[in-house]
């Protein structure tokens, strides 16, 4: 186990360097530079100006040399400043990676959490009403385009009945924990909604599956009650197939979700991401995107290790 | 259920609140201010919230004059503020007296001073720190400070320029922080601006910023040390929601109050529709800018050397009935690059007007007769047509584009739709040049700005000059280099109006571009909000929000 772990690790610092140089490159091939972007409204800029921001913020060299500098850096802890948000990058990556936990990990959990109640629900009698109608629902979530949910969130809930904050983090002066949780239901709402549809359908699929499965007939014939088949003896074989979509799932949790950050105005990974790779910021979006796939490989690891703990058949 | 429960309980919290208890003012802007600094950076978005908080020497006011806001009188000639000098090396430059309002403090209760105007200057002048926005500290050679309030700056030249100012940085804050900048670019990083916003001492305006978090929002309360007119509101939150479309669910939903219409909240068909199904739910302002749609024309590409068929396509173009359709008649038709509301518009050179008839009259005359599908040929065979670019996903562009499109086609033009992303437009096309015929977007200057920058002959981007000027045209014309270079050092107005007169005659005459219109801003603020004056410049409405109250 222990070797087992340290390998994968030993792969994961490979790939993060790849990606690195990766990111770095693809970020660099972008036309136009930070400087085109800072000079476009400055009639003040002279080609002398220009030419100097240039060496100031190191574009005057060699994007290799430029990696270079920056991997040294970052092998020291040091990953630079952003442009865009003229702060440390960590200054800038560390709230909005606080935001996107509080967002994403909330909606994660309610997502998993009403997904196995009705994929089961549904798994119980295949084609049955509650089948029928929770499967509705599922292919809802998953064919509604998340902002034209949120929008329609937003209409209902701010502009009609004005019962919830159509946007933000929280009221300024106020910073409760009721207040900052009235400013997460309608995002939580929208991301779970559309995360709700396809966990439910995997796990209703793993779970008709497994309750074919002859150890399912043994329990029966052993007169066990069904409570108990499906919660100890269904749920836990069914786990393997739906531990894998959720460890995925897992890594792009920390990459945020832009589409939602975007329509409820919360400063999360997804929109920072987004917005230092179109500002050209190539520290933050470098070290943001770096960040979301690190995640995702311990997320991999994760699965992993659970497949083991669900199955004692798999050696690791 | 949850969601429903949770309504239900927080309803109550939410109420609106009732007439004559706004004492918040919550905006609502579509991009954030990467930084704070007055000079690092240039942003429309940062200029808007600075002006809360730090105000420019002079600015340019919302009748397009400019004026003085930390400074007691206006340097001119006439009240010996600004007098002609020689420089110590010989050559003439002038000597621009600046004596600061009595009572003017820091936010922390410190005193501005003249000490701080030498102080931005020096900075500014310092390669090392990084401005973007150096060029009218670097004006000054040197400066004498008389007395606390009093200041001397020794330009370098002659300019038309020498009355206008910007805002100063306190030194007592960011003096040590320069001081301890070792290379170039650790000033950037450093400045307190950036490091620490919320610091009262860096803020000399009505308001303090008491809250920041970066990306999301800006919360202002009064400054205790603001010695002018006591501001109206406890506190004022710029909000930054920069999906439009949440934006204006925001809006309607009273989250936010107001939406920015300096081209960093709605976009204006937003607005006009917004208008249109709650016309009395807010107030509609449509401010004509110095901001300029128009069509850039190669001048390298053979079909576009001749003048006639520069002049048939804008005669072929129906500016006015596409304003009208698109925009309501909210944006003014352009006849040159210089609105009519500014000081130096030249009302008799003449505008061309639509005529399809005379535009196919011109193109025959030109040598250009329509085939049998209608595109034009020349004696060679050579069709006439263009590829004509924009900004992609711009919907309002698009339209346009497909208007004129139809509009040149009627004219025997064919143009092929090329566009491209913002950031390949403007970060590789127009900036190497490297596009074949049109392109249209959108262009902003200062109220006296002269068009050094898009029109003159140094300015074309090439490698030599590191890409700098925004000459994307390739305009150069001998004539309108002299004229820019005397507009800049004219000091009498009467002949100043003259030389750009003569500028824009030679623009209406050689047409290097296509003018369209002039973008309007559209704000919508609430009903209950009085003193709200936006400018349709650079100088934004906020550097008077002292002024902005509840009814």
């Amino acid at each position: 186990m222990t070797r087992f772990i340290l390998a994968r690790c030993g792969q994961s610092a490979l790939v993060l360097l790849v990606m690195s140089f990766v990111i770095y490159s693809l970020i660099g091939l972008m036309p136009g530079d930070p400087i085109d972007v800072m000079i476009a409204s400055n009639p003040g800029a002279t080609p002398e100006v220009v030419a100097h921001l240039r060496a100031i913020y190191g574009l005057d060299q060699p994007i290799l040399l430029r990696y270079g500098h920056w991997l040294a850096a970052a092998l020291r802890g040091d990953f630079g400043y952003s442009r865009t948000h003229a702060q440390p990058v960590l200054t800038v990556l560390l709230p909005a990676l606080l935001q996107t936990c509080k967002l994403m990990l909330t909606s994660f959990v309610v997502s998993v959490v009403l997904a196995f109640a009705l994929g089961v629900w549904a798994s119980l009698k295949p084609g049955g009403v509650a089948d029928s109608i929770i499967s509705l629902f599922a292919f809802a979530g998953i064919s509604v385009p998340v902002f034209w949910l949120a929008l329609v969130l937003i209409l209902v809930f701010a502009v009609t009945w004005h019962v919830l904050p159509a946007s933000g983090i929280g009221t300024f002066g106020d910073g409760g924990v009721t207040d900052q949780l009235r400013h997460l239901i309608l995002p939580v709402t929208t991301l779970a909604l559309a995360n709700i549809g396809s966990f439910t359908r995997f796990i209703r699929a793993a779970m008709i599956e497994t309750m074919r499965m002859d150890h399912i007939r043994t329990a029966r014939a052993k007169g066990a009650g069904e409570r108990r088949v499906v919660l100890v003896h269904a749920l836990r074989n069914a786990m393997i197939p739906v531990v894998t979509v959720i460890a995925l799932s897992f890594g792009g949790l920390f990459s945020g979700a832009l589409i939602t950050e975007t329509m409820f105005a919360q400063p999360g990974m997804g929109k920072m991401i987004y917005d230092a790779i179109l500002g050209n910021d190539f520290n933050l979006a470098l070290t943001g995107l770096l960040f979301a796939t690190l995640v995702t490989l311990l997320g991999n690891l994760l699965a992993d290790l659970a497949y083991g703990w669900l199955d004692p058949r798999i050696k690791l | 259920m949850t969601l429903v429960a949770a309504c239900l309980l927080t309803a109550a919290a939410n109420a609106a609140p009732a007439p004559g208890q706004h004492d918040t003012l919550t905006i609502g802007i579509a991009q954030f201010p990467s930084s704070l600094h007055p000079d690092i950076d240039p942003e429309v978005v940062r200029s808007y919230a600075m002006g809360f908080v730090i105000r420019p020497i002079t600015a340019f006011d919302a009748n397009w004059q400019n004026t003085c806001l930390l400074c007691t009188e206006l340097p001119t000639l006439e009240n010996g503020l600004a007098k002609l000098e020689t420089r110590p090396g010989g050559g003439q430059g002038m000597a621009v007296t600046i004596t600061l309002k009595p009572g003017l403090s820091w936010g922390d209760g410190e005193p501005v001073t003249a000490r701080d105007i030498a102080f931005t200057w020096r900075l500014g002048g310092n390669p090392a720190s990084g401005f973007s926005n150096a060029n009218p500290w670097s004006r000054a050679t040197s400066v004498d400070v008389v007395d606390d309030r009093t200041a001397v700056l020794h330009l370098d030249r002659v300019r038309a320029d020498y009355a206008q100012w910007d805002q100063i940085l306190p030194e007592h804050i960011e003096g040590p922080v320069a001081a301890r900048a070792a290379a170039p670019g650790d000033y950037i990083n450093a400045t307190s601006f950036n490091r620490a916003p919320v610091t009262p001492g860096l803020y000399d305006g009505p308001y303090l910023i008491a809250g920041y978090d970066s990306g999301s929002r800006i919360v202002l309360e009064p400054n205790p040390h603001w010695s002018g007119t006591q501001p109206g509101f406890r506190r004022i939150v710029l909000r930054h929601i920069d999906n439009t479309a949440a934006l204006q669910a925001n809006l309607l939903s009273g989250d936010v109050d107001m939406v920015a219409g300096e081209g960093i909240g709605l976009t204006i068909d937003q607005v006009l529709a917004l208008q249109k199904q709650h016309p009395d739910s807010f107030r509609y302002t449509f401010k004509p800018s110095l901001t300029y749609e128009h069509i850039d024309l190669k001048a390298e590409n053979p079909l576009l050397a001749d003048v006639r068929v520069r002049r048939a396509l804008l005669m072929a173009i129906d500016r006015q009935t596409l304003v009208d359709r698109l925009f309501h008649g909210t944006q003014p038709v352009a006849a040159t690059w210089v609105n009519p509301l500014s000081p130096n518009y030249d009302a008799s050179v003449p505008a061309v007007k639509f005529d399809p008839a005379g535009a196919r009259a011109l193109l025959k005359d030109a040598g250009w007769t329509p085939g049998e599908d209608g595109i034009c040929r020349n004696a060679a065979g050579e069709r006439l047509s263009f590829e004509f670019g924009t900004t992609a996903g711009n919907r309002l562009r698009e339209l346009q584009q497909q208007v004129l499109q139809s509009n040149l086609k009627n004219a025997c033009v064919e143009v092929t739709i090329k566009n491209e992303p913002a950031r390949t437009l403007f970060g590789e096309t127009l900036k190497k040049r490297s596009f074949t015929g049109m392109v249209m977007y959108s262009w902003s200057s200062n109220v006296t700005e002269t068009p050094l920058r898009t029109l003159g002959s140094s300015q074309i981007p090439a490698a030599a000059n590191n890409y700098g000027g925004a000459n994307y045209p390739g305009f150069a014309d001998p004539k309108m280099d002299a004229d820019i270079a005397a507009a800049e050092g004219e000091l009498d107005p009467v002949q100043r109006k003259r030389i750009w007169a003569e500028m824009q005659r030679i623009y209406a005459d050689r047409l290097p571009v296509l003018p369209l219109f002039f973008r309007s801003e559209a704000h919508v603020t609430p009903t209950w909000l009085q003193g709200y004056a936006p400018t349709g410049h650079a100088d934004p409405g906020t550097d008077w929000a002292e002024n902005w109250r509840p009814k």
